[in-house]
């Protein structure tokens, strides 16, 4: 058979699909900033103990909000620190936090939501009013009353923020699986009497799990903005940990003189945002979930 | 020459491939359309043309690209045109008239509204004279009173108006050439026949030309003065349509016109070997080479031109047409069906009814339905082991939802579901034990989604196998390759995915997971409506051939009588979810036949310009079964009086063992009204 030639594509492994995915997403000018953006902060998180120039927690007094120099690249801050230094090792609690916070959150609120569209009628409709509850309540607050019983340590911030931050993912799961279930192969898998368990799992996730994933990632740079909100309300990371948003808050009433030390924490927070929005744009559109398609003319 | 007011010159329209390479849609494209003619373009999905029809209205799909040649209307070219310019012409001069006009009419504007803004745009009428013309647009489309109709909306027409009411928007610019793209596909039987009735009268009226695509040899056969068959983007026979349907010098064509089943023909009809090469795929030689009947050595090699032949006033790319010259007429031989059906009864459905009611709290306590008036209603049927019987009958007859409640995907609200004469099948999913739930397996309409894309055909095939007969490891894949070799797909498919497949590949797939099951009873629901006719022959025959090996029962839906006719060997009209008629379909398909039935029977296409369809009834529809007496008694042409509107028909037998459900006796029923 001729076809054969055309259609040699088999059955690849799970890395070489990988490979192709990140190919595909490098190939967009977009995708390749935002994922050289993304791996860059990744590897900086791995090496900033390494490489910082000074002690970030060194207090020196005499050095007191110093420009800009060969000595210390990004000056110092009120207490004499290197704005440098710390910048660097800034972004690592975010990173994590917010990484296994939103690993969570795709967890629990895909699933949730895969379940629900599927069994449809009274569960769907409770769980939903519950969503839809808890989407009313401003996360912030309902954070901040978390934080202040609980305290701020990793093990409380990570499954906070992956629980207010999987309502969103709730429903994107199960519009997704709403798609699909109307779909013949699902009609035909119920028909053969297979479980929910084994249509969700054989059938569902393989088919929603890629606009699961895109979603997943868009919450992380969202849920970074808001871990960083509550480090510059102060119930995030405790000092003297450095942290961007938590340095924002501290050099935010000197800025006017000493813009350096404000600029700095900015700058490596948003340039991490916009790293991690514009890999989920290119993983989308890599993944063949585009959702920019034209109109014919 | 004044006459020609289209022009297509050495038209190729194509794509750049991810590799940089060129690959072409369409292949050197040469043709006229003449005023006032009506041209056919015929081909399966894939062969380019839907590109070249709108070509002609100077659009080229979204990622395709003209590569050379032009479109040539009032001799300027359409496909270097400014859009400013293009504006003024489509529409105006070019109208185009959609497939699916339910989705191409704007829903939430009143269908006046929408006729208007055509007028508005496309003539110079005040407000005075496009009042008059929207009813007259509405009338000449032959719509029920235009007054009403113009003040609704789309979603309150049937499917077979919405076409209408696109016919008469085309028109509203009194267009010099229609452009038509399968525009009777998604209409039932009778619907199809009646649009294209009007579309007939419409073009003799008007003077318009016409260009009809279609894959339907039958629909095309009964409205186009001229035939352009195309295959992977090539036009291989151009020609009166009398004579490529009378004498077809192709061997695609030839090829195409004996594996369509017809009613005259029980049987089923030989089948066409493989499928279109996918664009891009052909090198050198013939792009039907693989397929074709006649082919040699020069086909592989060189590619054959388009030769003009004088005497036959046809055009035929193919080196050995003379070959088919001589043969007359496609003469069709099929494969006459052995009625393999026992004594047995495996599947019994008495006084079965159906409802799709919502049920309201006090039955939701009681766990009852309460209708008086269900979807489906006295349905009673015996189905023998072994036999292939049809449920028929236009969309919405219920015939799907019976398949759905015998599956138990549908709950039904009285009657009994007996398999085997003992085993309750009345409950649904939940209640039945998976011994129940495997002897009946569905195949459904359209394999790209009764599949699932992220499966491999492997995966696919080994789901049945794993949930009942817990196979693992070497014995799965054995038996994964055992079932993909008997519906004749080779080892090597196992790895790939359902985008990899074509249509038929697909389906074939589908008949394999279907099997995998060993199940008693398979529920075909249109299993070859979504497949290209040259395809439809081979499913059909690979079908049958497992069931003579397996013993299998078959349960088949279609609404294509022809089709019908091929396969089955017992045959049951339905209409509004209650039977008309059941019987061999030997004598269904002859007089005496129920009236619904010889609607049906005369709304059928043929691709054969000779038989013109015989429209009976008219094709209005009904939303809900009539509450009291026969079913049909809305559209029936020989309703005999009151008693049909208050009382049941009875069922009459005749002589052959054919059970028609009406009120006229037998007798009467035997004249035919033609």
């Amino acid at each position: 058979m001729k076809l054969d030639n055309i259609y040699k594509e088999e059955k690849k492994s799970a890395f070489a699909k990988l490979s192709e995915i990140i190919i595909t997403m490098a190939s967009r000018p977009s995708g390749l900033i935002g994922l050289s953006i993304l791996v860059f902060h990744i590897i900086l998180a791995f090496i900033s103990p390494y490489i910082a120039p000074h002690d970030f927690k060194a207090i020196d007094p005499t050095l007191m909000l110093q420009a800009p120099s060969a000595e210390y690249w990004f000056g110092t801050d009120d207490l004499g620190r290197d704005v440098f230094t710390r910048t660097i090792l800034g972004g690592r609690t975010a990173l994590t936090i917010t990484f296994f916070g939103s690993l969570i959150a795709l967890l629990w609120g895909g699933l949730l939501g895969i379940f629900c569209g599927l069994v449809g009628g009274k569960i769907d409709d409770v769980v939903m009013r519950i969503v839809d509850a808890f989407l009313s309540i401003p996360w912030i607050l309902a954070m901040l009353l978390i934080v202040s019983l609980l305290g701020t340590s990793t093990e409380v911030l990570i499954p906070a923020l992956g629980f207010f931050y999987g309502k969103g993912i709730v429903r994107v799961a199960r519009a997704a699986t709403h798609d699909v279930i109307a779909k013949d192969f699902i009609v035909s898998a119920r028909a053969r009497g297979h479980s929910n368990f084994s249509i969700i799992w054989n059938e569902i996730i393989p088919n929603v799990r890629d606009a699961i994933l895109v979603e997943g990632a868009m919450r992380w740079s969202w849920m970074l903005l808001g871990f960083s909100s509550l480090s510059f309300l102060g119930f995030g990371v405790s000092p003297p940990t450095p942290d961007w948003g938590l340095m924002i808050s501290n050099a935010r009433g000197l800025m006017s003189f000493a813009y350096w030390a404000v600029i700095a924490p900015i700058v490596g927070l948003s340039s991490l945002i916009i790293g991690i929005n514009l890999t989920a744009d290119a993983f989308a559109k890599a993944l063949g979930i585009d959702r920019s398609t034209k109109a014919p003319v | 020459m004044t006459d020609i007011i289209q022009k297509v010159k050495n038209l190729s329209i194509g794509f750049r491939s991810k590799k940089g390479e060129e690959i072409l849609i369409l292949k050197n494209i040469s043709t006229n359309i003449k005023k006032g003619e009506t041209v056919g373009i015929v081909g399966e999905s894939g062969s380019g043309k839907s590109t070249l029809a709108l070509a002609m209205m100077g659009y080229v799909k979204h990622g395709l690209y003209t590569i050379e040649g032009e479109c040539q209307f009032n001799s300027s070219n359409l496909l270097k045109m400014k859009s400013k310019d293009l504006e003024k012409i489509r529409g105006r001069k070019i109208a185009m008239i959609p497939q699916n006009a339910g989705q191409a009419l704007t829903p939430n504007l009143k269908i006046g509204y929408q006729i208007d803004e055509a007028l508005q745009l496309h003539s110079d009428l005040n407000e005075k004279e496009r009042e008059k013309k929207i009813s007259e647009l509405l009338n000449k489309v032959r719509l029920p009173s235009p007054e009403t109709i113009a003040l609704r909306y789309p979603h309150e027409l049937s499917g077979g108006q919405q076409q209408r009411v696109a016919v008469a928007m085309a028109l509203a610019g009194t267009p010099d050439l229609l452009l038509l793209d399968e525009p009777t596909t998604g209409l039932d039987v009778t619907t199809q026949a009646h649009v294209l009735e009007l579309l007939n009268f419409i073009a003799k009226d008007t003077g318009t030309s016409m260009v009809y695509v279609s894959h339907d040899l039958g629909a095309i056969a009964q409205v186009s003065d001229r035939i352009i068959v195309m295959y992977s983007g090539e036009i291989v026979l151009e020609g009166p349509s009398r004579d490529i349907l009378k004498r077809p010098i192709h061997p695609y064509t030839h090829g195409l016109l004996k594996s369509i089943p017809k009613l005259s023909l029980a049987g089923l009809p030989e089948s066409m070997p493989g499928s279109q090469p996918q664009p891009g795929t052909i090198q050198s030689g013939c792009s039907f080479f693989d397929r074709c009947n006649f082919s040699d050595e020069n086909c592989k090699n060189n590619s054959p031109k388009l030769e003009f032949l004088k005497d036959l006033n046809t055009s035929v790319r193919c080196f050995n047409y003379e070959k088919l010259v001589n043969e007359s007429q496609a003469s069709q031989t099929v494969n006459k069906i052995k009625n393999k059906s026992q004594d047995k009864e495996i599947l019994n459905l008495s006084e079965v009814s159906i409802s799709y009611a919502k049920q309201k709290l006090l039955d939701q306590i009681f766990n009852r339905i309460s209708d008086d008036n269900p979807t489906v209603k006295d349905i009673n049927i015996n189905i023998k082991k072994g036999e292939t019987i049809a449920l028929v009958g236009e969309s919405g007859s219920g015939k799907s939802t019976i398949l759905k409640s015998i599956a138990g995907l549908l709950r039904t609200k009285d009657g009994l579901i007996r398999f085997d004469e003992n085993r309750n099948l009345s409950s649904d999913l939940k209640e039945r034990d998976p011994n129940d739930l495997r002897i009946i397996q569905l195949i459904f309409q359209n394999p790209d989604e009764s599949l699932n894309p992220n499966h491999t055909v492997e995966e696919i095939i080994a789901q049945p196998l794993k949930l009942y007969f817990g196979l693992k490891g070497e014995e799965l894949k054995k038996n994964i390759v055992d079932l993909l070799q008997k519906v004749r797909l080779g080892e090597f498919y196992t790895s790939r995915y359902p985008r990899q497949l074509s249509g038929g590949e697909k389906q074939r797939v589908a008949v394999a997971r279907a099997f995998a099951a060993k199940p008693d009873i398979i529920l075909c629901d249109e299993v070859t409506s979504a497949l290209d006719v040259s395809v439809q022959a081979a499913v059909l025959n690979l079908l049958q051939q497992l069931k003579e090996d397996f013993g299998t029962t078959y349960i088949f839906v279609s609404h294509d009588l022809a089709v019908v006719r091929a396969i089955s060997d017992r045959v049951a009209v339905l209409y509004q979810g209650r039977l008309c008629e059941v019987g061999p379909s030997n004598d269904v398909y002859k007089f005496p036949s129920h009236p619904y039935t010889e609607v049906l029977l005369g709304a059928v296409l043929e691709p054969d310009p000779d038989i013109k369809p015989k429209l009976v009834a008219e094709d209005i529809v009904e939303e809900r079964p009539p509450e009291k007496g026969c079913s049909f008694q809305g559209r029936c042409s020989r309703i005999v009086g009151d008693i049909c509107k208050k009382e049941i028909p009875p069922w009459q037998l005749t002589d052959s063992g054919n059970a028609i459900r009406c009120h006229i006796p037998i007798k009467e029923l035997q004249k035919e009204q033609f």
